[in-house]
């Protein structure tokens, strides 16, 4: 039954209401999946059986007609939610052996809906980066491949690139990301899948191992549009133990998805094309405008004019946040513990033997802007971009009801193509890091290969709280791109 | 008279600012849902957010926004509608998020006003510049263990109120006037018990000295922990002439962070400006802005009690005591209460008087509270009744006072059961003096000789045979009538 790794999650939902197959079947169709595609490096701990004892619940539960939304979905978790009982790394050799005795709002709200849980999926360590190369077991493996190069292995993104990858190559029919600059939006887009970051509070943080708090936001990883607003109305709602999280009604996302787009205004902001903007991607651009005229929306202009200062104002608050929020990693009480022959040594010892060169750079430049004497020149200054930088949107909103963008300004590159200078990297995130800046939710779905077979995505932009019309013009792009292509091997 | 200290170059004042940390009362911890009880188990009261592990966030506990609240309006200070909480980033063991959830730059309260008693009965304002609220660490102990040190995140999380006084206070003296009166205040408002022995209160002193007469303050040391109001006075004593010493030596006072050695009686440096934490303040991220309403603090202005200034100007009007009296009658609400039980209806002054005298000597010298005083209001108030209606003698009083404390029993039934009803049959007291003065025909005759100052005597020996139960003023009496026969 290997096909039942090619269903959607609303596909999976059906056959198993109505008794096609089990939730067994299906959870040990996607954990030979996971098996076979072990290359890929996806997951950093893959929980086979309790994935089982799980589906059989599942079947118990909708034998007893007591099924959740997601009863029996097998689904992977971003290994920087923490989860009773497994290991929680955040893909960080500083947090060897933490298993957590606690599960996070989010991963607790999926379990509640009866999904299955097939382990612990890659990322970027502690979620900083946009490769997966900065995981400290590996980076995982973009299951495309270049036509040109099929044997060059790609990265899938970051940081969620082992969502993505495990998403992407059929090993689990959906995941939990984390977003913070770009983390869900880039790796769905770099391995042809859509992804939601939603509007920051909209899922609880509770349980989320923080990079930058007031920009990490959880949300769902899946094949299509619909899968993706069935997960995130699962992961949603309003948690009292997350101050940040929104007292807001969850609504019934897939509900949204009527194909009807007409007299919609759709921004284009001109600020998102600058000189020398990939050839491929700018045209993919252009074919999604045109899709939506098609369907009835209206395209319009508009300015962002503090969009060049984003990706500065972003290298400063969340490092900033991060190097607080990564303090409490001390070898004290949970973790690494290098030995020292004092606290300090001790210290010194454990977080440079347990932090990668990325996490300690951040670090570093996090503490030098909170600095006394530096405080106001980059943090303080930098939080009040931040407010020029949402309120470009805000005014945006009141003329158009969503905005079209590029989700990342390439496709996805090699994994021995990086450079050693960070800020090429950090361009990564260029398009979808104002998004995050301003708390909005942004959507990317997969639009078309280019020319060397590599996916595309494009980016939609909301309101605050809006994602409802984030997924209606997401269904209706998906529709039009009838994007089916597959992975090699898929 | 104004405190001035003689140095050899001339004289010079103290310039003195206290930073008080005061635990909140409050079942729960600031930012967890934890216990706060003293005394347990170490490590029992320890939520995954007080142990800072990942993932976990901080949702603050109203009570201890109410608390702070309240102690704000009883320091009659601003309270700011909507306060900021942020990082203090440090790293330590007893630290487990390596950051200290406080409030910076918008505290929950700005600037007050707290009124010092002094002993000579005046009183003094000292500004109060703030109070905010924030996180206690854990405690480290070095003393358990060779190589080891062992941590109790007990108090990890715990919510402190830190009130900062400005830098008005000029000696030791007030120093200690204005802990005393803040914890006075503190208890009465019942937003800290103000125990500094069990260190649910602590204090920090800020010090500096400039000659009598200069403008502008001079560097200040700070005096970290320190756990009694004596030990206060001592360490601002010590650190004022240290930097007297050093200035009139030619030297100069470097900025630091001083600790007071209680057993040596001096101060001894911390850690010097250079070696200063930068704290890298930034406002959490984790919580949203703290924005209360009007109503909410109008709530809490309605359920004040009564405070010590007003009660003490109260009691002086009211029940004519002086200045020094009503200070220490208020000084704890339970005693100004009993005060006002007892001398509801009676004399006042003779109510002070006893509550002061016997009362208080009993109270200090025995395992007393004010749950379980030596002698009830009631019957304390009874016995004052019984030296009103002459019933017994203020001497005998004394008396009647001891057996309620041994037995507890009302003032009237110890009357009744010892016979200690005072003598007041004339012919009673004739006869006894009649005796003594039979027993004794040689000091008569002194007596009546010119020696006045056997007189006493007399009384003293026909009390001794009335069993004290005379009424003074009447054997007084009675014996100057006898002598002029």
């Amino acid at each position: 039954m290997t096909n039942l790794t090619k269903l959607t999650i609303a596909g999976a939902l059906n056959g198993l209401s109505k008794g096609e197959f089990t939730a067994e079947e299906l959870t040990e169709a996607h954990i030979k999946a996971t098996e076979a595609k072990r290359a890929l490096n996806a997951f950093i701990t893959e929980t086979p059986d309790m994935a089982r004892d799980q589906a059989k619940e599942s079947d118990a539960r909708r034998q007893a007609g007591k099924a959740g939304a997601l009863d029996g979905i097998p689904l992977g978790i971003k290994d920087l939610f923490c989860t009773k009982g497994v290991l929680t790394s955040a893909a960080s050799h500083i947090l060897d052996g933490f298993t957590p005795q606690y599960e996070s709002t989010v991963t607790a709200n999926l379990k509640a809906a009866g999904a299955v849980s097939l382990g612990k999926l890659n990322l970027d360590e502690f979620a900083m980066g946009s490769s997966n190369l900065t995981s400290y077991y590996g980076g995982a493996v973009n299951p495309w491949t270049k036509t040109s190069d099929p044997s060059a292995k790609l990265v899938p993104g970051g940081s969620s690139g082992g969502s993505a990858a495990a998403v992407a190559a059929r090993m689990v029919m959906g995941a939990t990301g984390t977003d913070t600059g770009g983390s869900i939006r880039q790796p769905a887009a770099f391995c042809g899948i859509t992804g939601i970051k939603p509007t920051y509070g909209r899922c609880s943080r509770w349980g989320v191992v923080a990079f930058a708090s007031s920009l990490d936001q959880p949300g769902p990883m899946a094949r299509t549009v619909e899968d993706c607003a069935l997960l995130l109305g699962a992961m949603a709602g309003h948690d009292p133990k997350d101050s940040t999280s929104a007292p807001v009604a969850v609504p019934n996302f897939a509900a949204a998805l009527t194909g009807d787009i007409r007299g919609l205004k759709v921004g284009i902001p001109q600020e998102y094309r600058p000189d020398g903007l990939n050839a491929e991607v700018s045209q993919a651009w252009e074919q999604g405008i045109q899709w939506l005229k098609d369907a009835g929306a209206t395209p319009v202009e508009i300015s962002l004019p503090h969009t060049k200062y984003a990706l500065p104002v972003y290298y400063i608050v969340a490092p900033a946040e991060a190097s607080s929020n990564l303090a409490r990693y001390d070898g004290v009480r949970f973790g690494l513990r290098v030995p020292g022959t004092s606290l300090d040594d001790m210290y010194k010892k454990t977080r440079a033997a347990g932090f990668g060169k990325e996490v300690r750079r951040r670090i570093m430049i996090g503490t030098y802007v909170l600095s006394a004497g530096y405080y106001d020149a980059y943090y303080a200054k930098a939080q009040k971009v931040r407010r020029l930088i949402a309120e470009d949107f805000t005014k945006a909103f009141q003329t158009v009801d969503v905005i079209l963008t590029p989700t990342a300004p390439s496709a996805a590159f090699g994994m021995t193509e990086t450079t050693d200078d960070p800020v090429t990297m950090w361009l990564n995130d260029v398009f979808t890091i104002p998004t995050s800046l301003a708390g909005l939710p942004g959507l990317s779905l997969p639009v078309g290969l280019n020319s060397d077979g590599l996916p595309l995505g494009l980016q939609l932009i909301g309101r605050p709280f809006d994602e409802e019309t984030l997924f209606k013009v997401a269904g209706v792009m998906e529709t039009a791109a009838s994007f089916t292509a597959v992975p090699e091997g898929v | 008279m104004a405190y001035v200290i003689q140095g050899e170059t001339g004289d010079w004042e103290l310039v003195i600012g206290l930073e008080v940390h005061a635990q909140v009362i409050s079942k729960a911890k600031l930012f967890s849902g934890a216990a706060t009880e003293f005394g347990a188990e170490p490590n029992s009261q320890v939520s995954f957010v007080d142990a800072g592990f990942p993932g976990m966030l901080p949702v603050i506990n109203a009570l201890c926004v109410e608390q702070a609240v309240r102690t704000g309006l009883g320091l009659k200070a601003q309270i700011n509608l909507t306060s900021v909480f942020a990082r203090k980033n440090y790293f330590y063991a007893d630290l487990p998020q390596g950051y200290q959830i406080s409030q910076y730059e918008l505290p929950i309260v700005g600037e007050g006003t707290l009124l010092i008693d002094l002993p000579d009965g005046t009183t003094k304002a000292v500004g109060i510049e703030r109070l905010h609220l924030e996180q206690d660490a854990g405690k480290s102990m070095h003393d358990q263990h060779p190589t080891k040190s062992f941590i109790d995140l007990n108090r990890s999380g715990v919510a402190l109120m830190e009130i900062v006084s400005k830098p008005d206070m000029r000696s030791p003296e007030e120093a200690g006037a204005y802990l005393t009166k803040l914890r006075t205040i503190l208890r009465y408002l019942e937003t800290c018990d103000g125990n500094m022995q069990e260190g649910s209160m602590r204090c920090d002193a800020n010090v500096s000295v400039r000659p009598v007469g200069e403008q502008g303050l001079r560097t200040r040391c700070e005096i970290k922990n320190v756990n009694s109001i004596r030990f206060v006075q001592q360490a601002i004593e010590y650190e004022a002439r240290r930097h007297i010493d050093v200035y009139e030596s030619g030297g100069d006072i470097r900025q630091e962070t001083r600790l007071f050695d209680s057993g040596k009686g001096e101060t001894r440096s911390m850690r010097s400006k250079e070696h200063a934490h930068d704290y890298r303040y930034f406002p959490d991220p984790d919580l949203l802005p703290l924005v209360i309403g009007q109503n909410f603090v109008d709530g809490i202005k309605a359920t004040l009690p009564e405070l010590p200034d007003d009660k003490k100007a109260r009691f002086m009007a009211d029940f004519g005591l002086n200045a020094y009296d009503a200070g220490v009658l208020v000084a704890e609400r339970a005693s100004a209460d009993f005060f006002e039980e007892v001398a509801k209806g009676r004399d006042s002054k003779m109510a002070a008087n006893w509550i002061m005298g016997d009362f208080f000597a009993t109270m200090n010298s025995g395992d007393y509270s004010w749950e379980k005083p030596p002698v009830t209001a009631a019957n304390l108030g009874g016995m004052i009744d019984l030296i009103k209606d002459g019933t017994i003698s203020t001497r005998l009083a004394k008396d009647v006072f001891i057996f309620m404390v041994e037995s507890g029993k009302s003032p009237a039934a110890i009357v009744e059961e010892k016979g200690l009803k005072q003598v007041t049959d004339t012919g009673a007291i004739e006869k006894a003096i009649d005796e003594v003065f039979a027993a004794n025909p040689d000091k008569v005759a002194e007596v009546k000789g010119g020696k006045d100052k056997l007189m006493g005597w007399f009384v003293g020996q026909v009390m001794k045979a009335t069993q004290g139960k005379a009424n003074p003023a009447m054997l007084n009496e009675l014996i100057a009538k006898k002598f002029k026969e």
